[in-house]
């Protein structure tokens, strides 16, 4: 080992086998772990136990945002700002402005999304360690790993290694800082 | 499979009746060859064919709009009576066919229906390019189209503020809107599949290219949950957008006086012709991409089959429309709305109009029986004849209107000039360059996707 670690991580050939070592995993009493498939499992957000209800939130507030945001551009061009008389419809013309609001509830939401996503997961992030596991360009491929990290209270290197091999894996690899 | 990637076509039976997926395929397999397309494989010559008629055009479309520009919107056929012509027709036209893309991609995914795994990545890739497409059209039609930036509200010198009570300004907003949520939906969808093809990329330009996109995806557990709550929210957020788009571009004529314009059936009527020229044109790219690319197992007979059945179904809808736009006119007792349906179908424009019965109510209906639904050369065929169909509704519903309103003595022809077709011509061809464009360096099928239909995604409960 030539540096610091960032974890060890373990390969595995199939998503049931993952899922599987990642409950073990669990019930080991390992807490900072994750896992990597090349897509989405939904039994391992629930191995992994992950309750995260925030992005649904940030979506929530971006259209409230947007709505507001929309029909008060609306309301202030035509109200205060810049008061028209188009044909003696009123200057707040709520069902008129319903199109723009809703536009832009969209809009916001969207943004909201995505951006939401993209910076909970903490993207775009250039470098990560895991990258430095030498097989792990197979994790977009057909791979599937398990990462148990070495800032883990319960983390060893030699017992956590001899751990990780009881689970049937492929491969056990250090995971270089 | 002159490439070299691993077929496992060659040793096994065909696909069988109603699979999504040709038997056979791995994780690795699949992923090998699907990301071939864009990194490894040696490119078709009908890509070239392809993309050289695509860039020729789109130096026609350049040509004509320095032409619109220099010599100004003249040189359109547009003039009173008939002052929307082939600009806003072409407009709508392309903006119809946006929106398969946003209902395979949205509107499925909402209702899990796995066939649109292998589809949903071209025709979100549709919807932006002919968005693109459509929105040159009125930004061109102002006439002068460098202060278009005036569509916007923005603080000025002049202290103007658009009008919010037009459906023009609704149309930027519903248009904006659509054109940035659609590059969202469709770039989040593909950050896993960039890194995909980051991992497998061997030129260090593609790396490099690949790497930036995918901004560091890894496929952390963690982060594929939030990746598919975002995917859920987003097509939800899509779903009602979609709708809203189309009615939005109905109420453009909806909210007008025009006969054959002020009619309560315009928004539904417009979203599912929206919808059945959006599948058509869908289906007019998917057979030949399938063929040229080898993509029989991926876009199999099942799909092509439900796509003719949606556009079967779409068909039905629009037909009625039709139907309750001739009823109307008879039943409201106006004059106008009784004289415009007549003219519609004898005026001297009576052949656009049979020809768009023919197109849209008539000819779909052999889409009923499945031996043509499964027939590759009919279903392109069909596919072409309801984008003929769809772009003479337009054109019965603008220019025909137009031409004939209240008083005969305004009434007038019109007839596309050669810069009417010259732009209608290069649009295509933007599209279809911008199209080629896309299937050589990115992924068109959508790669985790696909993976997560193989039977061997399934992660087995009783083992586990």
């Amino acid at each position: 080992m030539s540096g610091p670690i960032y974890g060890l991580m373990a390969e595995f050939e199939d998503p049931t086998a993952l899922v599987e070592a990642t409950r073990r995993a669990r019930e080991e009493g390992f807490t900072k772990l994750d896992a990597y498939s090349p897509y989405p499992i939904e039994a391992l957000t629930e191995a992994l136990d992950i309750h995260d209800r925030k992005l649904p939130a940030v979506v929530l507030g971006g259209g409230i945002l947007g709505g507001r945001a929309g029909f008060a551009l609306c309301y202030w061009c035509s109200v205060i700002e810049y008061p028209l008389n188009v044909g003696g419809k009123p200057f707040n013309s709520v069902p008129a402005f319903i199109v723009p609001t809703f536009e832009t509830t969209i809009l916001f939401a969207a943004f909201a999304a995505v951006l939401g996503m993209l910076g909970l997961n903490g993207l775009p992030m250039p470098y990560h360690p895991v990258f430095n596991a030498p097989r792990f360009a197979l994790a977009s491929r057909d791979r599937f790993f398990l990462c148990i990290e070495a800032k883990d209270p319960k983390f060893d290197h030699d017992d956590t290694w001899a751990f990780l091999t009881k689970l049937g894996p492929r491969v056990v690899m250090d995971v270089e800082e | 499979m002159a490439d070299g990637t691993p077929n496992p076509a060659a040793e096994k039976p065909a696909t069988p009746h109603g699979a999504i997926l040709a038997p056979g395929y791995s994780f690795t397999t699949l992923t090998d060859k699907l990301a071939s397309i864009a990194l490894s494989r040696r490119t078709p010559r009908a890509w070239f064919f392809g993309a050289a008629v695509g860039f020729l055009l789109t130096m026609v479309l350049l040509g004509t709009i320095t032409a619109i520009v220099f010599r100004g919107v003249g040189l359109f056929g547009v003039n009173v009576p008939v002052g929307w012509g082939f600009d806003i027709l072409n407009f709508v036209w392309w903006i119809g066919i946006g929106h398969a893309g946003t209902l395979i991609s949205a509107i499925l995914l909402l209702l899990r229906q796995p066939w649109r795994n292998s589809i949903n990545r071209f025709a979100e890739a549709m919807t932006i390019f002919a968005v693109s497409c459509a929105g040159l059209y009125p930004l061109l039609h102002t006439g002068r189209p460098w202060m278009d930036y005036w569509l916007l509200p923005y603080p000025n010198s002049m202290g103007m503020w658009p009008n919010f009570r037009s459906p023009l300004v609704w149309d930027v907003f519903a248009v904006s809107t659509y054109a940035t949520v659609s590059l969202l939906f469709w770039y989040v969808g593909m950050i896993p599949d960039l890194a995909t093809l980051r991992d497998r990329a061997k030129k260090l330009w593609a790396k490099l290219l690949y790497g930036m996109l995918a901004m560091g995806w890894r496929g952390s557990a963690r982060h594929w949950q939030r990746y598919e709550t975002a995917s859920l929210l987003l097509a939800g957020l899509a779903t009602p957008l979609v709708i809203s788009v189309h009615t939005v571009v109905s109420f453009d004529f909806a909210a007008g006086i025009v006969p054959g314009w002020h009619a309560t059936i315009f928004p539904p009527y417009f979203v599912a012709g929206a919808i059945y020229a959006g599948f058509a044109m869908v289906l007019t790219l998917a057979i030949p991409l399938r063929k040229i690319y080898g993509l029989e197992d991926f876009i199999t007979l099942k799909h092509l089959d439900n796509m003719a059945k949606i556009t079967l179904a779409t068909s039905l809808i629009v037909a009625y429309g039709y139907g309750v736009e001739a009823f109307m006119a008879y039943y409201s007792g106006n004059v106008y709305e009784r004289y415009m349906i007549w003219n519609r179908m004898n005026g001297p424009y009576h052949y656009m109009y049979w020809a768009l019965i023919f197109c849209n109510v008539i000819a779909p209906q052999v889409l009923w029986f499945r031996k043509v639904r499964r027939n590759i050369p009919a279903l392109f065929c069909m596919a072409m004849i309801v984008n003929v169909g769809m772009w003479l509704e337009r054109y019965v519903i603008i220019v025909v209107s137009l031409s004939r309103d209240f008083l005969p003595s305004s009434w007038g022809m019109y007839h596309g000039t050669r810069f009417d077709w010259s732009m209608f011509l290069g649009t295509i061809g933007l599209f279809i360059a911008l199209l080629f464009l896309f299937i050589r360096v990115l992924p068109m099928i959508s790669i985790f996707e696909m993976r997560a239909i193989l039977p061997e995604a399934k992660v087995r409960e009783e083992e586990a």
